[in-house]
């Protein structure tokens, strides 16, 4: 049920190592610690305010950060967030981070801008709307005016015809039912299992992340209380009781 | 943000009125006139101040507003306060004669202005930011052709000329003495309620509107009364400085009251420090200093252009905000906190045990 | 009706340089969420240039080029140099340092150029053409398709260009542009330059009739915002319909009401602007805004 297993790659893709990051005066991380390799999906599980949104802004460059994030070898670590976009971290953020005035189409055409150009755009996304064949009939519709699971999709969709080298999920089944939520959370095991695609989700429906995910971290309070493969935390008895309900 | 302790200010306060107190047995008529000026502006930036910086208000009209007072001042010096015009006669109770004393005319140029100040307050209220600026803006350019249009009150572009002012009362003081100390002691009086204000309830509330409006309705202080009140205040002083400009220089027209007057007056507030009543009197000085000494610099023969004063002016003010954003009030209260540093590491100096020797 | 046609084409004339200079405070403020106080010096100073380039020789419509270029760049500049620094400071700040620069730029020009009123020159004949008994002005009809023409263009890079899309989309959501890997300090600074180009049309348009000296533009300005209000100060198009409505309002209001005549045009149009601040203070086409609490 699970995605594919750890690659033999010495070197994750994406490393962060004890780092700390605060809004202001608020800490929100204490030192955090993980890795993602490449072609894996990592899921990034924990309560609302466990700091998890945090984690993947600081990756980003969103949010004062100290500690050491790696990408590809690379300290990434103090870069702005355009700059981190541009390595090939494509971020979707909670609240989709959708261009609300621009149609479905210019929408896509802003993911592959700045990575990939002309020629990227057509072929990757032909590919790309592969997986969402209703999204090529909506091109010129706003879209502020999609639905909550379309405008997900979208910004999938966006996120991918730039080619990245690592996806940044978070929270995508936020405001979607359930049925939705599947189906997202399908196409991604498809993305990943088809294209290679190495994803870090953070969610907080933590039954269908360890479904999706190989491995997951638990943040709690700013640290990673526990982390494992998603079959040894299905049975990890604090992690069945706080985040599966059983 | 640590005040400066009371006792500084007030003896500052008591060392600056003594300063001018005895300023006029050491300069000539014309700097004479150049520091009545500065208290004028001060009380005008006083206003600004509590309009601006403390209730965190935009205006861009405050010129317009010493405009109003300033001809409030000169028609009841004439005695002819418009009113004849539409076949009225002047109030009973109001002591005009054949010409009011100017001195009486600054309270009543004040209130008068307070009040027009406190009614455009009210449609204020529904503008914020930058809408505000902008509407106060506008206010400043009507205001001279407003002005002209009206001209069997305001006298059009010809303005209202006065007589030459004496000492009142038969008093034996040079007439230039007179209207310093009058401007002086006015603006005392005027810095004075200004800081009880400041301090007191109308100061926190006005503060609290300006760094949160919805936060401040929610602990229950009333934005609409309070930033309707501050219009009403700041135009109150604005109409005294007015007042005591057309005193000292016995005329007014249209183009007494440009535009470029409302913008030097924000300028100078937030050179002076916008929030801090301290700084206002630094505002006031480079008002009416800084074009003369941009022009020709003390020590350099060159002399510049009329236009320096306005290059260095905007420059200035954008070195500030860039820089020191509090302004010169910033300045203070920065050197006071390093000279109560200083002081504390002396005095902990004295109380600290003598380290342990080896003997 | 020749008479009231005539006041409408001259109307359209000077709304059309009011909708340039609105359209200009419009771009800055969608993409850079600031008010521009110094747009009109900005204008008037790339104006000067363009005299004095005309001074030394150079003719019209090369000079008018070539001050686009320099004003594009000078635009772009100040967004850099002044305004990056300030743009996370609360919004006094911001309009501060606009006004500073609006003082600055009007003691430049008055250092550099002097402070007399000088001519300048016109690339439109000083003629008229006969319409079926309907006197119109050449000058007003060059000014009307000059201005629109710049509008036009402009429109079209936006719509039709990549550049002009990942503006559109900068103004929209600067955050999502930077996930997207887009730079956005050097959009915005596309974004004033191009405001600036604007504002130098506008100048060069109004200098023929307003006659040129450093305040030129002050008053363009205040119709210019007025314009932008009643449009909508975050609508492009509410920008162009509010200044040439303006421009004809104004110009009819003068010309049929006694009372307004010519000295009264200016308080008359901020009266209007204050009725539609307090009564639909989105304008015409704008958005109802959400306040910065």
């Amino acid at each position: 049920m699970s995605s594919r297993p750890i690659s033999e790659s010495r070197v994750p893709l994406l490393e962060l190592d004890g780092v700390r990051a605060r809004y202001g005066p608020i800490v929100a991380l204490h030192g955090v610690s993980l890795a993602v390799e490449e072609g894996e999906i990592v899921a990034l599980l924990g309560a609302n305010g466990a700091g998890k949104t945090t984690t993947l802004r600081a990756v980003c460059g969103m949010v004062k950060t100290a500690g050491q994030i790696t990408f590809a070898g690379r300290s990434i670590v103090g870069r702005s967030p355009e700059g981190v976009a541009r390595l090939g971290i494509a971020h979707v953020p909670e609240g989709r981070g959708l261009f609300t005035e621009l149609t479905v189409w210019d929408n896509i055409r802003m993911g592959a801008v700045v990575r990939g150009g002309q020629k990227a755009l057509r072929e990757n996304t032909e590919r790309i709307l592969g997986y969402f064949p209703w999204m090529g009939e909506r091109r010129d519709q706003h879209a502020g005016t999609l639905s909550g699971g379309e405008q997900q999709m979208l910004a999938l969709v966006r996120a991918l015809v730039s080619n990245p080298k690592v996806l940044l999920l978070d929270e995508p089944s936020l405001g979607l039912a359930p049925t939705v939520t599947r189906e997202l959370f399908s196409l991604v095991r498809r993305l990943n299992e088809e294209e290679g695609l190495t994803v870090l989700v953070v969610e907080q429906n933590a039954m269908i992340a360890l479904d999706t995910a190989s491995r997951a971290y638990v943040l709690e309070v700013g640290k990673v209380a526990v982390a494992g493969e998603s079959d040894e935390l299905k049975r990890h008895e604090g992690v069945r009781k706080s985040y599966l309900g059983y | 943000m640590r005040r400066i302790p009371t006792a500084v200010s007030f003896a500052a306060f008591v060392v600056i009125a003594i300063v001018v107190a005895l300023l006029p047995r050491f300069m000539g008529e014309f700097r004479l006139s150049q520091f009545t000026f500065v208290a004028l502006y001060f009380i005008a930036l006083l206003g600004l101040n509590i309009l601006t910086g403390y209730n965190g208000q935009i205006s861009l009209g405050h010129g317009a507003f010493m405009g109003i007072g300033a001809y409030v001042s000169a028609l009841l010096i004439l005695g002819r306060p418009g009113l004849e015009l539409y076949q009225l006669d002047p109030p009973g109770w109001l002591p005009l004669g054949n010409g009011m004393t100017p001195v009486f005319t600054i309270p009543l140029a004040g209130l008068v202005t307070g009040v027009i100040g406190l009614i455009i307050g009210i449609p204020a209220l529904r503008l914020a930011g930058v809408s505000l600026a902008l509407a106060t803006f506008a206010l400043a350019v009507s205001l001279p052709t407003i002005a002209k249009r009206f001209d069997q009150v305001t006298g059009g572009g010809g303005g209202l000329s006065l007589l030459l002012p004496e000492a009142p009362f038969g008093w034996d003081i040079s007439t230039r003495h007179w209207l310093y100390y009058e401007a002086w002691v006015t603006a005392g009086i005027m810095f004075l309620i200004a800081w009880l204000m400041v301090r007191g309830r109308l100061g926190r509330a006005w503060r609290s509107i300006r760094d949160g409006e919805v936060a401040a309705a929610s602990s229950g202080v009333n934005p609409a009364l309070y930033k309707t009140l501050a219009f009403g205040v700041s135009s109150f002083y604005a109409g005294v400085a007015g007042a005591l400009l057309v005193i000292e220089v016995s005329f007014v027209n249209p183009d007494t009251f440009p535009v470029s007057l409302s913008i030097l007056l924000l300028a100078s507030c937030v050179i002076g420090g916008l929030g801090a009543l301290s700084g206002t009197l630094f505002g006031a000085l480079v008002i009416e200093f800084l074009p003369v000494y941009s022009e020709s610099p003390p020590l350099i023969d060159a002399e510049f252009s009329t236009q320096a004063p306005s290059v260095v002016f905007g420059a200035l003010l954008i070195v500030i905000v860039f820089l020191l954003p509090g302004g010169f009030a910033g300045l203070l209260r920065q050197l006071s906190r390093w000279a109560t540093r200083a002081a504390g590491r002396m005095t902990a100096r004295r109380t600290t045990p003598a380290p342990a020797s080896d003997s | 009706m020749a008479a009231f046609l005539q006041q409408v084409v001259s109307g359209l004339a000077s709304g059309a340089i009011f909708a340039s200079l609105a359209l200009a405070l419009v771009l800055i403020y969608r993409s850079t969420d600031v008010v521009n106080f110094a747009q009109g010096e900005m204008a008037t100073f790339a104006t000067y240039i363009a005299w004095s380039l005309m001074d030394h020789g150079i003719s019209y419509w090369p000079a008018f080029v070539l001050t686009l270029v320099l004003a594009f760049l000078g635009g772009a500049t100040i967004e850099r140099t002044l305004i990056r620094p300030v743009e996370h400071r609360p919004e006094i700040a911001i309009v501060i340092v606009t006004i500073g620069l609006l003082i600055v730029l009007n003691g430049l020009t008055g250092w550099i150029w002097g402070a007399e009123v000088k001519a300048f020159d016109s690339p439109f004949p000083n003629e008229t053409w006969d319409v079926g008994g309907v006197v119109i002005s050449q000058q007003d009809v060059g000014v009307l398709v000059v201005c629109l023409v710049t509008v036009a263009a402009l429109w079209a890079f936006f719509r039709f260009t990549t550049l002009g899309l990942v503006m559109r989309a900068v103004a929209n959501d600067q955050t999502s542009s930077r996930l997207v890997g887009v730079r956005v300090g050097w959009m915005l600074a596309l974004g004033w330059g191009f405001a600036a180009v604007l504002g130098a049309v506008a100048g060069m348009m109004a200098a023929p009739t307003l006659f040129l000296d450093p305040t030129m533009m002050l008053v363009v300005l205040i119709y210019a915002f007025a314009a932008a209000v009643l449009g909508g100060i975050d609508s492009p198009i509410g920008a162009v319909v509010g200044g040439l409505t303006l421009g004809v309002l104004i110009n009819l209001l003068g010309a049929y009401v006694d009372f307004v005549g010519s000295e009264l045009r200016l308080p008359t149009a901020l009266f209007i602007l204050l009725v539609v601040l307090m009564i639909r203070p989105q304008g015409l086409f704008g958005h109802v805004a959400v306040r910065r609490v």
